[in-house]
This record gives structure tokens, sequence and C-alpha cells, in this order.
């Protein structure tokens, strides 16, 4: 493994990265949107644990007649970083759902067009009928 | 070699869920996008955090994502808006990054500086004075404690958050509709068959972590995987009898107790928050001990929380 391509990690880092943020910003589905944070995030990922590896390491658990290991340092922020990527990700797909009962749609068009309908004090589009569902059932 | 396929494959799935408008294959070509960057984890000697993404990215988001699109619909509308200014946003931000990688460290350099900072003392001492092999484990439950008790409290936190959001309720409020999997014999053998494989992995993750690869982290994540198969295939109303939602707040906060408990134990001793050393008249022992108790702490916290959630997005589809 002593021939790992130089900056390549890094470029591909960079081009998820901008991937990700193309999505956040020119798509209007909310769903989309955190997709597009999943690829970013994981971008992130990657950067860390390609900055960790050292060549020639192995994984960093300790072994008779092993020397050289890679940084377990980046491991641990990372580690942690997925499992709480994945809860805080479902705090956004939970609001996109409720986002969807009061409006009647993902659609970020949608949305700020019912919003600018609001303030200019139009008659609001009706809710959805799941919404009123809920509310009697609660 | 192997890790510079992976990431041109990883380029091709993004650049195709960007393309995608069926929301649908864009959910799934994230999860093998997430089984991807697993594999590349494990080319880069990363082997907790690769089992942390093999389980979270390509399991338990990708159930997640499909149980809000069943609400959701299925389809993207086409945008009205010009890609231009997008294009030339993420074009700028990208080439200043580029240029910022260019005086980098190569990857895998012995000499970077990110490699002489404190890693060097946590290989040679995590063994010693954690007495853990697994320094990864080490560095996360004893030398970075309280970062790591942060991270529970936070995924404790988001958990909530889903609970108020969403609800979670003990009885479904429309009778449980059957699923259509109930019929097909071969899933439920198959199943029946593979959950006590999973849950005793599960188990074998969580107490195996301090010398293997695993963890609480993980092992919550896996235990959490299996109900969640368990109610895909036999539907919500028996999953629920197993594992009533109304426990699930509770061990999750029983958790994060466990974890700060440990910790103040370690002041009653006489010694630091989260020092476990003074837990037992042996430093290793107590060493051994606290960490043992504190990833039981995190592995009931992360199960109970991704198992509440998955609930939760679940109850919701249901009233719909």
């Amino acid at each position: 493994m002593s021939t790992l391509p130089g900056l390549y990690n890094y470029w591909v880092v960079v081009f998820l990265m901008m991937a990700g943020f193309y999505v956040v910003i020119s798509h209007g589905n909310l769903i989309k949107k955190l997709v597009g944070l999943g690829l970013f995030q994981t971008s992130v990922f990657i950067l860390y644990i390609s900055i960790g590896k050292v060549a020639g390491g192995t994984a960093p658990i300790a072994k008779a007649g092993v020397t050289l290991y890679s940084n377990p340092l980046p491991h641990v922020l990372i580690l942690t970083a997925i499992v709480v990527g994945v809860a805080t990700t479902a705090v956004g797909l939970a609001l996109v759902l409720r986002i969807r009962e009061a409006y009647g749609s993902i659609e970020e068009d949608d949305i700020n067009r019912q919003d600018l309908a609001d303030d200019q004090g139009a008659p609001r589009a009706p809710e959805p009928a799941q919404a009123a569902d809920r509310k009697q059932a609660e | 070699m192997i890790d510079v396929v992976l990431l041109g494959i990883l380029v091709l799935i993004a650049v195709a869920a960007i393309r995608l408008r069926d929301l649908f294959a864009v959910v799934m070509l994230f999860g093998i996008y997430s089984l991807m960057t697993a594999v590349l984890f494990m080319d880069l000697d990363a082997v907790d955090v690769a089992f942390t993404e093999a389980a979270v990215g390509a399991g338990v988001t990708t159930v997640l994502m499909l149980s809000a699109l069943r609400l959701t619909g299925r389809m993207e509308r086409p945008s009205a808006h010009s890609a231009l200014l997008p294009l030339v946003v993420v074009g700028v931000t990208g080439a200043a990054l580029v240029y910022g990688t260019l005086d980098a460290p190569l990857v895998g350099d012995p000499t970077a500086p990110a490699q002489h900072h404190i890693a060097p003392r946590y290989l040679a001492q995590g063994p010693i004075e954690v007495a853990l092999p697994n320094v990864v484990t080490a560095v996360l439950a004893s030398y970075r404690g309280y970062d790591t008790l942060g991270e529970t409290v936070v995924i404790f936190t988001a958990g909530i958050a889903v609970i108020l959001l969403l609800g979670l309720h003990d009885d479904a409020r429309q009778p449980a509709t059957d699923s259509p999997e109930l019929g097909r014999l071969v899933l439920r053998v198959v199943v029946k068959t593979l959950l006590p494989l999973i849950l005793l992995y599960a188990l074998y993750v969580q107490f195996h972590g301090d010398f293997g690869a695993g963890g609480g982290f993980q092992a919550g994540v896996i235990f959490a995987t299996g109900f969640i198969l368990y109610d895909l295939v036999f539907g919500d109303a028996i999953a629920r009898r197993v594992m009533p939602p109304r426990w699930l707040p509770r061990l999750a906060a029983l958790g994060v107790l466990l974890y700060a408990g440990v910790g103040v134990l370690g002041m009653l001793g006489g010694g630091a928050f989260l020092d476990y050393s003074v837990l037992s008249a042996d430093p290793h022992h107590g060493q051994h001990l606290g960490v043992m108790l504190v990833e039981l702490g995190v592995g009931l916290t992360v199960f109970s929380i991704v198992l509440a959630i998955f609930y939760a997005l679940t109850e919701c589809r249901r009233t719909a």
C-alpha cells in the first residue's frame, strides 16, 4: 500500500462534498435535500479517515509483532459522528413529514408560495385531510 | 489500488443520485453508496468505522428514508429554477477547496502532522494504561469519555425530538394492517432463523468491542436492526408486543444515566469524572469495568433511540 495515490482521495472528497452541496441548494424536494446532506456528510467521513491512514499501517488493534498502526483518533471521531448522523437525519425526516402534513407538499416552491400567500392575507389552501384526521385523533 | 476504484464508484453513484428523479432509486443508490464507503473504510484500516457505516448507512438510514418516502411520494418534481447559479457557486467553492488541498500532506504520509499530535501517545500507552487491545475503544470510552458522553446525549436528544415531532404511542390508533409480507413463507422462515443470530452477534459486538472491532454504537444499531427486520416481516402489531414503544424512551434515558453514573462513581471513588481507574483496587481492572459499563450505556441508548425513531416513522405511515 505504499503507492497510495497522493491527493486523489481529497479531490474525490471535494467532488462528493460539492455534489451534496449542489443537491441541497438546487433541488426543491426536501427528501432529496436530505440525501444531499447525507452525501456531504459522508464526504467529510472519508476526508477524516483518509487523513488517519498511515501507509503500511494496520487497523489500530494492538497485536504482537505489529509496530505500525493507522491513526485511531479520526476513527473515534467519525464512528460517533455516523451514529449521530443517522439520529439527526431522522430529525430531518420527522420535520419533512410534519411539513407535508401542514402544507400538503414537500416541494420547496409550493411551501414558499403558500407562505407568501399567507403573508399577503390571501385565504390559505385547505389543509390536507390527513392533518385534520390527526388533529381529531388527538 | 482498490480504493481508487471504490472512490470512482462513489463518484458515479453520486452523479446518478443527482440526476435521478425517482426518489426510491435515489435512496437505494444512497444505501449502496454507504456500503461502498464502508468497504473503503475497511481498506483505510478503519475497521470500527466500516462496521458502523455498514450497519447505519446501508441498513438503518435506508429503512428510515423508505419509511418516509411511503408517505411523501416517490417522484421528485423537476425544478423550475435554472441550475446555472448553483453550479457556479458549487464550482467556485470546489475550486477553492481543491486549491486548499494542493499543499496538504499526501494520503498515507507517516510524517504528516496529524500522525504526530496525540495519536502516538494513544497507540503507545492505550494498551498499557487502559489495558485494552482495541485502541479505538480505549480512546472512545476512556481517553475521550467526555466527548462520547456528549455524543450519546446528542443521540438521545435527537430521538426525543423525533418522538415529540411525530408522537410515539403504545396502542395503534387504527388496527394494524397486516403487512403484505405476512403470507410469504420463505421470508418468515428466513427471518425467524436469522433473528437469534443477529441478536447474538449484536451482543458479541457489544461485549467483545474492547478486544476486537465493535462497541456500544455498533451493537446498539445491530440489535435495533434485528427488531426492525422482525417488524418489517411480521407486522407492527407483533413487533410492538415484543418491544413496547413506551419502554424505549426509558431505556434510552437509562443508558445515558448509566454512562453519567459511572462518571459520578469515579468521583465518589476519589478520582475525576469518568476516571475508571478508581473503580476497582486494580486500576486495569477498574478501567476495564468502566469501559464495559459505559459501552453498555451507549449500546442501550443507541438501540432504543434507533428503534423508537423507526416506530415513530412507521406509526406516522399507519395513521396517514
